[in-house]
């Protein structure tokens, strides 16, 4: 199958990667040879194969409900690019 | 099945309402699903976030194992089947109060699969909603769009903490069944203490999907109004959603799916203008987190000290005290009033105990907007003063006066019933000869009352009113009542 | 005095023992070879002062009789490790100046072992690449040269082969998710380990794909890899795919000088990694590898892996499908470099347009289709499909040996440049490397010989999960039969 541009404008725009019209046409290109050689998978029968997501042979581990972490929210914006008092600020957000 | 008769009549004829809902619950633990970061309610912009929960570089989840508990307690508790083993999932997509870019969340494989609820309609009908499933995530932060004309702000202490997202089947056919529903899974997570049940806190808020469809035919296309926070506008929501829809439909248009906004200042509810067009979540296992598993034992030693439900309790209420299936019904909506009733119908005549919690206790707690362990009047003070009336110490009419006093701010607050009707003088007079005489005083001063008595022997009663006055309620109205009618000859 | 920076890891520990030299000599002299090796573009930010200071602390405690397993010795830190204080930015603009208030476990278990940080190594953009061609900061170049040409180090740790090959850094931490810590060891001419999936802790590790991705050493010897991966390792509960496993001392695995008796270990040669196109000089180094481990010892033992053309195809599904969710925290909100937009999704779009690279784009945009509505299945649940046939491949292998013996890479270090309009090609050099991290084993190159030109090639040795001692034991006698002793000319010095 190959990634037509209308596929690489739907991708990036779920990826929120700006594309102009000039990079579109090469993406297509790139991408299609990438799903191309990644299809060979397909000649491989794996009818009734568990995917494995892990290699870890293990049983998960949890923590204790005790608050452990936090208070330090001059450390949580110290890198942010933009802030107003304590908190985060992003362009506006209409819902 | 039952005839629907919340039909909501339109141009074309009547239309019926097809709910379903999606509840998200926060689980009642100290730390975040992920992070050991606090889940406190109230704190400073940012404070209660982690490493973790901003989603810095590197950062990895780290199950906080409570949450699996509370999860799975509260799939017994609806009476579901339990997954011992599920799988968590990112659920991808941008929002700026999802430092991730991703929700942990489960998506093909949930904790908890079906389950059922029972909910009580007002005509003591029960009806089963059927749970779809259960399953954990993670909430997101809080962004504010009201504090500056063109920024929006971020607040990242929600961010990270347990939800139990409960999905219902499309079962409900009304707003109050929708109602009704939420009130009673409210009730159930109480009881189990896995949410606090705190919709203004947002501790608990629903998904209300929302379509219409003539009697009979498919299900229509469905609106999802988002995160709705109180019982009323759930109510209001649907009430608004449903018009909205069937007048469309009427005019010729089509419902599109979409998610939508209830607000509660107009009680409209609107389409969300940001939402993705496209929905691709694009979910998958998530890698940082291997599959949740547990044993049979495990889910065995929680199953063995589940507290007795609300539907159980109903039952026992109307079993073992009598009461109506209304009053039980009442009576167990919150673990804490029906713990009241138990403790202060020790001893007592359970039923009289009902009418005064329900009455009495209640109404009192409503008007001073006060909780039930904040009563001022203790369930064994409820107890004796029932039973003060029980053996005639206190006429029924003296009882109110008690307990307001009891209640109500003032020197009297919280003294035993006893003490009161001593201090106050209310104990019942039973000595006939009192009664006698102000009976005759009575029928003396009212010649003309007694004259019609004969003619209409209903009037007996004024004249057992203005004998209870003039002894101040204290009489016992049993025997008021049968001197007046013996000596105005009409017994 | 002889020049410090020419040492192992294992000799300048017993030097500084012996108090041939203090920590600060060993430190400052490195710090001096790195600042006058800039042409080589291994290190994205160099940290004198706080090298000095430590190996000022790490001279107190030697003299105090309290010295530490890598007391006092320098080494480099590839900039996918968030170190505390010390900007931070897996070489993509994205991360802006970003310093982490926190110190990834790995990192930290190295400074509480007592090593000198000299500062951050320069690496393909979010571990992207296997040439180091693809970093905000521009290529690093292989010390090795043939005719004359620039080489590329390897990727994605192309400053921590470059760096240790260069003797910028006595040893260089590094990270593997398909080849990047054993191909550039073989570029450069450098041991390379990648230690079991879970051995060494991911938190604080800047995540390309989490379920493949570990940390490892790059050094000049086994025993420097060994002495490495002691301290890399832990048991970490931050990160619960970590194992909860006791660290064994890996190099009191190394038994003698040479290290190692494989007397009866049963070595694997897998048939499928006999590849269209080997190129003679590789299958050859491969036969006289085969020898070598029969010489010491070795039964030698035909196994197959079937599905190992598989595992390239797979690899470029599961890892951009990971990557595409892992990177979508880089979002311009939090921290990182942001580009105003006309609106949220506009400031997203640009500044992810501006903050990642081409290669970068590529793969999130490929795990983004893959993981999308209509092709998860047929990409993505097919790809772990596939990788679970993989790791069973391995599985059989080992009823029949111990560990595998397999080239490190197809070709030795190229051009820069080369390959850079060719994804597909450049993703060609994973094809022995990248099994491994499906199949979450340890696996190590070995600098076994040279090739034609003039520069080095690698053998790998692939163990058994956990088997890192096995597989160090064996990695050593493969390192004595070899005698890999070639050194770069010095080109670069300024
Ligand atoms: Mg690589
Ligand atoms: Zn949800």
């Amino acid at each position: 199958m190959s990634v037509d541009e209308n596929m690489v404008r739907r991708i990036a725009n779920l990826a929120r990667i700006g594309v102009t019209d000039e990079e579109v046409p090469a993406l297509a290109t790139e991408l299609s040879a990438i799903i191309g050689f990644v299809e060979q998978l397909s000649e491989l029968d794996t009818e009734g194969v568990k995917p494995l997501t892990s290699a870890v042979d293990d049983k998960i581990r949890g923590r204790e409900d005790v608050v452990t972490d936090g208070g330090y929210a001059e450390d949580v914006l110290a890198n942010a690019p933009e802030k107003d008092d304590e908190y985060f600020a992003v362009p506006k957000v209409v819902e | 099945m039952a005839e629907n008769n919340n039909l909501i009549s339109g141009a074309t004829g009547d239309w019926e309402i097809v709910l379903g809902l999606e509840v998200h619950a926060q689980v009642a633990s100290n730390a975040k699903l992920f992070s050991g970061a606090s889940t406190e309610f109230g704190a400073e912009p940012n404070a209660q976030v982690s490493l973790v929960d901003a989603a810095m570089p590197g950062m990895l989840p780290v199950i906080n194992w409570f949450c699996v508990e509370q999860a799975v307690r509260t799939g017994l508790g609806i009476k579901a089947q339990i997954n011992n083993y599920s799988v968590f999932d990112r659920k991808n997509y941008f929002y700026p109060d999802l430092p991730q870019g991703y929700q942990i969340s489960q998506f093909q494989q949930p904790i908890v699969g079906e389950g059922a609820i029972e909910i009580d309609l007002a005509d003591g009908v029960v009806k089963e909603i059927g749970i779809e499933r259960l399953h954990l995530e993670q909430d997101a932060g809080k962004s504010l769009h009201d504090q500056h004309p063109n920024m929006s702000f971020v607040d990242l202490n929600r961010s990270g903490v347990a939800l139990m997202e409960i999905v219902s089947n499309p079962d409900m056919r009304s707003a109050a069944e929708a109602q009704a529903y939420v009130k009673k899974l409210r009730a159930i997570l109480r009881y189990l203490g896995t949410c606090d049940g705190n919709m203004e806190q947002g501790s608990m808020r629903a998904d209300v999907n929302v379509s219409v469809r003539k009697p009979g035919d498919a299900l229509g296309t469905r609106c999802e109004i988002k995160n709705v926070n109180s019982i009323r506008f759930i109510g209001q929501a649907i009430e608004y959603e449903a018009r909205r829809q069937v007048d469309l439909i009427e005019d010729g248009g089509v419902v599109e799916q979409q998610t939508r906004l209830f607000d509660p200042k107009t009680g409209e509810t609107r389409a969300m203008r940001s939402k993705e067009e496209a929905h691709d979540y694009r979910y998958f296992p998530d890698p940082d987190l291997l599959p949740l598993e547990f044993s049979q034992e495990f889910v065995d030693e929680i199953a063995k000290d589940l507290p007795e439900l609300p539907d159980d309790k109903k039952a026992r209420f109307i079993a073992d005290y009598g009461l109506t299936p209304y009053d039980a019904g009442v009576l167990v909506g919150e673990a804490e009033n029906a713990a009241f009733f138990e403790a202060a119908a020790e001893g007592q005549d359970a039923k009289a105990v009902a009418n005064m919690v329900i009455g009495s206790v209640f109404a009192g707690l409503n008007k001073a907007d006060l909780d039930i362990g904040d009563s001022p009047v203790s369930p064994a003070q409820v107890g004796q003063l029932v039973g003060l009336i029980a053996d005639d110490t206190v006429s029924g009419r003296s009882a109110k006066e008690v307990f307001e006093l009891m209640f109500e701010d003032g020197p009297d607050q919280g003294k035993d019933p006893a003490v009161i009707i001593e201090e106050k003088g209310l104990k019942q007079v039973t000595d006939t000869g009192a009664i006698e005489a102000a009976v005759d005083e009575v029928i003396a001063a009212n010649p003309d009352k007694v004259a019609q008595a004969k003619e209409r022997p209903k009037m007996a009663g004024w004249f057992v009113g203005q004998v209870m006055q003039a002894t101040g309620g204290k009489a016992n109205p049993q025997a008021v009542n049968q001197l007046v009618l013996s000596k105005l000859g009409l017994d | 005095m002889t020049d410090l920076t020419q040492m192992n890891l294992a000799e300048a520990r017993d030097g500084l023992a012996a108090k041939e030299f203090s920590a600060v000599e060993l430190t400052q002299a490195h710090i001096d070879r790195v600042s006058a090796s800039a042409s080589l573009n291994a290190y994205v930010l160099e940290t004198p002062e706080k090298a000095l200071e430590m190996a000022a602390l790490s001279d107190a405690k030697i003299a105090a009789g309290e010295a530490r397993p890598l007391e006092g010795l320098p080494i480099g830190v590839k900039d996918l490790f968030c170190t505390k204080g010390v900007r931070t930015t897996a070489c993509s603009n994205i991360l802006g100046d970003f310093i982490p208030p926190y110190e990834s476990t790995v990192t930290q278990n190295l400074w509480a072992d007592g090593a000198v940080m000299l500062g951050k190594l320069n690496n393909d953009e979010f571990a992207m690449g296997s040439s180091n061609e693809t970093s905000r900061f521009g290529p690093v170049v292989n010390p090795w040269k043939a005719h004359g040409q620039e080489l590329v180090p390897g990727g994605s740790s192309g400053g921590s082969s470059a760096a240790v090959a260069a003797r910028l850094g006595i040893a260089a931490t590094a990270t593997d998710t398909g080849g990047s810590i054993r191909q550039p060891a073989a570029f450069t001419g450098t041991v390379g380990l990648k230690p079991t999936y879970g051995r060494c802790s991911r938190w604080g590790i800047v995540a390309f794909a989490s379920s493949l991705d570990q940390a490892g050493p790059i050094t000049h010897t086994v025993r420097d890899a060994a002495m490495m991966l002691t301290s890399m390792a832990s048991f970490d509960p931050r990160d619960t795919t970590s194992v909860e496993r006791d660290v064994p001392n890996y190099e009191a695995a190394l038994i003698g000088k040479g290290g190692g008796d494989i007397k009866g270990l049963r070595v694997g040669i897998p048939q499928e990694y006999r590849v269209d196109n080997m190129p003679a000089e590789i299958e050859k180094l491969w036969q006289q590898g085969i020898d070598w481990l029969r010489d010491a010892g070795a039964e030698i033992v035909d196994v197959s892996l079937p599905h190992t053309k598989y595992a390239l195809p797979a690899y470029y599904i599961i890892a951009p499908a990971e990557a595409s969710s892992n990177l979508a925290r880089y979002d311009g909100v939090r921290y990182g470099a942001r580009k105003q937009g006309a609106d949220i999704d506009d400031m997203y779009a640009q500044t992810r347009a501006a903050g990642f690279g081409d290669e970068v784009k590529r793969r999130v945009m490929i795990g983004t289709y893959a993981l999308s509505a209509g092709y998860y299945d047929a990409y993505y649940v097919k790809a772990l499909q596939v990788r679970r046939l993989i790791a069973e491949d391995f599985t059989k292998a080992y009823e029949k040996c111990d560990v595998l013996l397999t080239p490190t890479t197809p070709s030795a270090a190229f051009e820069i440049g080369k390959n850079v309009e060719d994804p597909l090609e450049m993703y060609l050099n994973d094809v022995f490397t990248v099994t491994v991290n499906l199949a979450g084993l340890p696996g190590i190159s070995v600098p076994a010989g040279l090739d034609a030109n003039g520069l080095p090639l690698g053998l790998q040795l692939i163990g058994q999960a956990f088997g890192e001692e096995t597989l160090l034991r064996t990695a050593s006698v493969l390192e004595e039969a070899a005698g890999f002793d070639a050194q770069p000319q010095d080109w670069w010095s300024a």
